[in-house]
């Protein structure tokens, strides 16, 4: 027999070494259809070949978590009171590349299933952009399509956005992240697993009809480099967001029925991995009948029913005799519904259309990906960026009031409020704290508790020092939440990064695990769920390797809470976690002020994970305390900046004093210094402050004043608030509109 | 009293509507399914915002041909109070009961956002429980709410006071900046011409408690049971 051309495995992105072992496994070559599955089963998106050995080390256990990572579609986690959060990000990065709209829209739509597949209603969304910078015609066409398809989508169905980031730099201009988290919630403890119960188990497909759109959406765009996709843009799935919200109201309502077992989404290689990785979880076989399957399109092969990806369908689990009124149940929300298989006690993988047999293959062989573990060195580059030199920085020409206004306007720190403002942050009445605040903030109607969602992620620090950079990711995710006064109980990973069977790109991957495990178990917190978007590059370059760290916070007493903006005339300014305002050297490394006025990204990023959970625990116990009335983290921009956005948000301006003289202002002012929060209380309050963060063995220091309509800092800054406003509120639109 | 709260495959707002209701202020509310034909048992009947049946033609086109809104239209026309908010002011224009259009935002995009209306009259079973003139903070959260008519309708519906809700700065004008969707003349919201139905783009059930930033929509529900129960 002649070998298999390299062109039929190029299609599914199988290697010839992973064809021989499929041939090894099975004992025989296998058929076209066999070759989709694997090819589906086994690509990157589904199988995890280069990250599952590494993901196996992030730390999986907690008090709360209901559902381990790994083991159903989302972690779940105990939040009190009777609920519990399924939560879980995921990035539609390559398919955003080719198609902005449907792309981003469908990641959301993705998401949302996935947390539904929990049995919980979806309650918030939040998603995680970067692009290149935006002077680029294509990179602002590139964010405008993301912005409408995120907007487009999740405004249909009722879920409030409530934030995320957008971030700009030249590594993502030929790969833009899409990243989006769904949040859902769970009432009385009744978390849905994707399983059937025992052989008989009918498998009930919902929702869609099956079309020829998105196959090879697994293996293809998420699994290969970006120049091999030109003309792969009708493997991008289009969505449509009022299905989806009818879909998840009658499922919702479908797992209240006896004999609803279990439930599953379709997403990225469709029914092939939904119906398997169901069957593996059930330890049963299955078998499909696709020509039970409903279809907008003719005459589709069983391998194109098998790999397509057509958006808003679910399976279901369900005992034979539940299904009349399962049916009933759907006609009501007018869904298709239709039996297209049932679950059997050998363990075979049967596809068969009518009295045709396509194919049967066992399931451990189908879902048993390789797994690739690798060891790589550090390279020298990197060690040349982190040994960067930054305290012989040569002289700015420009005034410190000058630098602030240029940094302000940079679109990595103006005000995003034009894209939140094109969500629906506000649905299902419970946003306490918008978008544009460090952390959301979601009550949870009939009890006293709030939720606090985070997602944070710094490419640039991650690029020059993996293991740091990936810890600081958990840190300021966490240190978000802190600021709103709510306490992290998991976390959720999105790991970005470029090619993995390269070196450099593997190092990368195996320290920026080692970082979130490091800062995950410092916190005493899980990472309960994740996805990992590999090969994320082009022209053979790759993006910045970019986890996005997805936190979630529980805070008891949502009365107990604090937002970024200055409040009141008088109030005083602390910072906590340093004796000074002033940053060093060190924290320009990877900063802001370094890439805007020195065009350059370097140096060692560092990070005191023992000082960063003290800050962080001082932090929430003065909000706790009602001792608080304002607090901010201090991240992009430094300290100037965290001052300005809170003044500029409560609307009222500041004056930072010091007994320290600046010097070096670009360091002391713009250093991004992390384990900083800029707070402030009443003016009576400050001792009772200072003294509790003593206590806590945690530096606190008063560096000023709130009031006036002027933003000053030391002898070096002074600007009316209305200047200072208008370039922050106003440069995004500015930058972004061409 | 009854509140009827009728829910369309792509609503999203009945949810809210019923919390603001029923959870914050304690009146009886009920779902009505949208292929309901009687309304025999409610006092007053809410379409809440989303997307009815996905909106494709046009935001409420195909809602207005629903079963439910037959009966919504029986149920107005023999005196009963009804509310329309977001996609429901949208039906409420595609079915005639309510004069003018919604068409998309003059800058093309969704707005969601805090924002304050004036209370152009009290004298409606809507807003007996606000004071003309009041500026009340009520958020907004759609992508075609800009209300368009004839220049004759427009001249009627202002000298014949049915103007209800207009879109003001904090300093109570009506002010272009204020105006988050082109609307002529910044109108909200506005009634019929026996001041029963009542449709506005802002969501007064978002506005149901200080923690969620106002509680400015409550004295509407207020005012419906006054309306309905004779103060009662």
């Amino acid at each position: 027999m002649a070998p298999i051309a390299q062109e039929l495995l190029d299609e599914v992105a199988l290697s010839r070494a992973e064809y021989e072992a499929i041939i090894d496994r099975l004992g025989r070559e296998p058929n076209e259809l066999e070759i989709g599955l694997f090819g589906a089963l086994w690509s990157e998106h589904c199988g995890y070949k280069h990250t599952k050995a590494l993901l196996r080390t992030l730390p999986n256990t907690s008090d709360r978590l209901l559902v381990a990572p790994g083991a159903e579609n989302a972690g779940v986690v105990d939040i009190g009171d009777g609920y519990a959060v399924a939560f879980k990000i995921e990035s539609h990065n390559h398919p955003s590349a080719v198609e902005p709209y449907e792309g981003a829209a469908t990641g959301v739509g993705g998401i949302v299933r996935d947390i539904l597949a929990m049995g919980a209603r979806p309650m918030a969304l939040m998603n995680s952009l970067r692009f290149g910078p935006p002077t680029d015609e294509r990179q602002r066409y590139l964010l405008s399509g993301v912005v409408s398809g995120i907007s487009g989508y999740g405004n249909c169905i009722g879920v409030p956005n409530v934030g995320g980031e957008v971030v700009f730099d030249a590594s993502y201009a030929g790969n833009p992240l899409v990243n989006a988290m769904c949040v859902g919630i769970i009432e009385g403890g009744k978390v849905m697993s994707a399983r059937a119960d025992a052989p008989g188990d009918l498998l009930v497909l919902v929702g869609a009809k099956t079309g020829r759109d998105g196959i090879h959406g697994a293996s293809g765009l998420a699994s290969r480099t970006f120049e091999e996709q030109a003309e792969l843009r009708s493997t991008v799935q289009v969505g449509n967001p009022f299905l989806e919200k009818v879909l998840i109201e009658a499922c919702l309502e479908a797992i209240e029925l006896p004999g609803v077992v279990g439930m599953q989404d379709c997403g990225a290689a469709g029914i092939t991995s939904a119906a398997v990785e169901m069957a593996e979880r059930s330890e049963l076989g299955i078998n499909i009948d696709v020509a039970k399957v409903p279809r907008r399109e003719n005459e589709m092969s069983p391998y194109e029913v098998m790999l397509s990806e057509s958006q808003e369908r679910m399976l279901l689990a369900v005992k034979p005799g539940a299904e009349e009124r399962l049916f009933d149940l759907f006609e009501k929300w007018d869904i298709d519904a239709a039996i297209i298989g049932t679950f059997e006690a050998d363990n075979q993988v049967v596809v068969s259309e009518g009295a045709w047999q396509a194919s049967s293959t066992p399931v451990v062989t189908l879902t048993d990906a390789p797994e690739y573990q690798f060891n790589s060195p550090k390279p020298d580059w990197l060690a040349e960026l982190q040994s960067f030199d930054l305290v012989g920085l040569p002289d700015l020409e420009i005034t410190p009031n000058e630098a602030l206004l240029k940094l302000l306007a940079s679109p990595n720190i103006a005000s995003k409020h034009t894209v939140w403002r094109q969500y629906d942050h506000q649905v299902q009445n419970n946003t306490v704290i918008a978008p544009g605040g460090d952390a959301a903030l979601l009550r949870i109607q009939g009890t006293q508790r709030a939720l606090g969602v985070s997602t944070d992620g710094n490419g640039r620090l991650v690029y020059l020092n993996p293991r740091v950079g990936s810890a600081i990711a958990v840190a300021e995710t966490c240190r978000n939440l802190a600021c709103v006064g709510a306490e992290p109980v998991a976390l959720t990973d999105g790991l970005n990064f470029g090619n993995p069977e390269t070196p450099d790109i593997q190092y990368q991957l195996q320290e920026a695990i080692a970082g979130i495990s490091e800062a995950a178990s410092a916190f005493g917190i899980p990472v309960v769920s994740g996805n990992a978007s590999l090969y994320n590059e082009s022209a053979g370059s790759a993006v910045q390797p970019t986890p996005i760290i997805g936190a979630l916070g529980v805070l008891e007493n949502v009365e107990r809470h604090a937002r970024s903006a200055f409040q009141d005339d008088g109030d005083a300014v602390i910072v906590i976690g340093t004796d000074t305002p002033w940053d060093t050297f060190d924290g320009l490394a990877g900063s802001e002020a370094l890439a805007v006025f020195h065009g350059t990204i370097a140096g060692q990023p560092k990070l005191d994970l023992d000082l960063e959970t003290k800050v962080q625990t001082l932090c929430r116990s003065l909000i706790g305390g009602d001792l608080l009335k304002s607090a901010h983290d201090v991240s992009h921009g430094g300290l100037a900046v965290a001052v300005v956005e809170s003044a500029v948000q409560g609307n009222i301006g500041v004056t930072i004093q010091h007994d320290d003289p600046v010097t070096d202002w670009l360091s002391a002012l713009f250093g991004e210094s992390q384990s900083r929060i800029v707070a402030t209380c009443d003016d009576d309050d400050v001792d009772a402050v200072l003294r509790i963060a003593s206590e806590a063995k945690v530096s606190a220091t008063q560096v000023g004043t709130v009031g006036g309509d002027y933003v000053r800092v030391a002898n070096v800054v002074n600007l009316p608030l209305a200047t200072i406003a208008d370039v922050w509120l106003n440069s995004f639109e500015r930058a972004t509109s061409g | 009293m009854k509140f009827g709260i009728v829910v369309f495959p792509g609503s999203w707002s009945e949810r809210d509507m019923h919390y603001a209701v029923a959870d914050v202020l304690g009146y009886p509310a009920e779902y009505v399914w949208h292929r309901a034909t009687s309304l025999n048992n409610f006092d007053a009947i809410l379409l809440p915002g989303g997307f009815s049946y996905g909106d494709h033609l046009r935001c409420g086109a195909i809602a207005a041909h629903s079963p439910v809104m037959a009966a919504v239209k029986d149920f107005a026309n023999n005196g009963g109070f009804v509310f329309g908010s977001c996609n429901g002011f949208q039906i409420l224009c595609e079915t005639g009961l309510l004069p003018g259009a919604l068409i998309r935002n003059d800058h093309l995009e969704f707005r969601c956002e805090p924002g304050n209306l004036r209370v152009e009259s009290s004298r409606t079973p809507f807003t007996s429980q606000y004071a003309d003139g009041d500026v009340v903070a009520m958020p907004i959260s759609h992508g075609e709410g800009n209300y368009q008519a004839d220049d004759e309708t427009l001249a009627m519906l202002e000298s014949d006071g049915r103007v209800i809700f207009r879109y003001v700065d904090e300093d109570n004008e009506a002010t272009p900046e204020a105006n988050p969707n082109g609307s002529l003349n910044n109108i909200a919201g506005i009634t019929n011409e026996a001041g029963n139905v009542l449709g506005m783009m802002p969501h007064p059930e978002r506005a149901c408690e200080s923690l969620l930033g106002s509680s400015d929509g409550n004295p509407l529900w207020q005012s419906i049971v006054v309306a309905v129960d004779g103060g009662g």
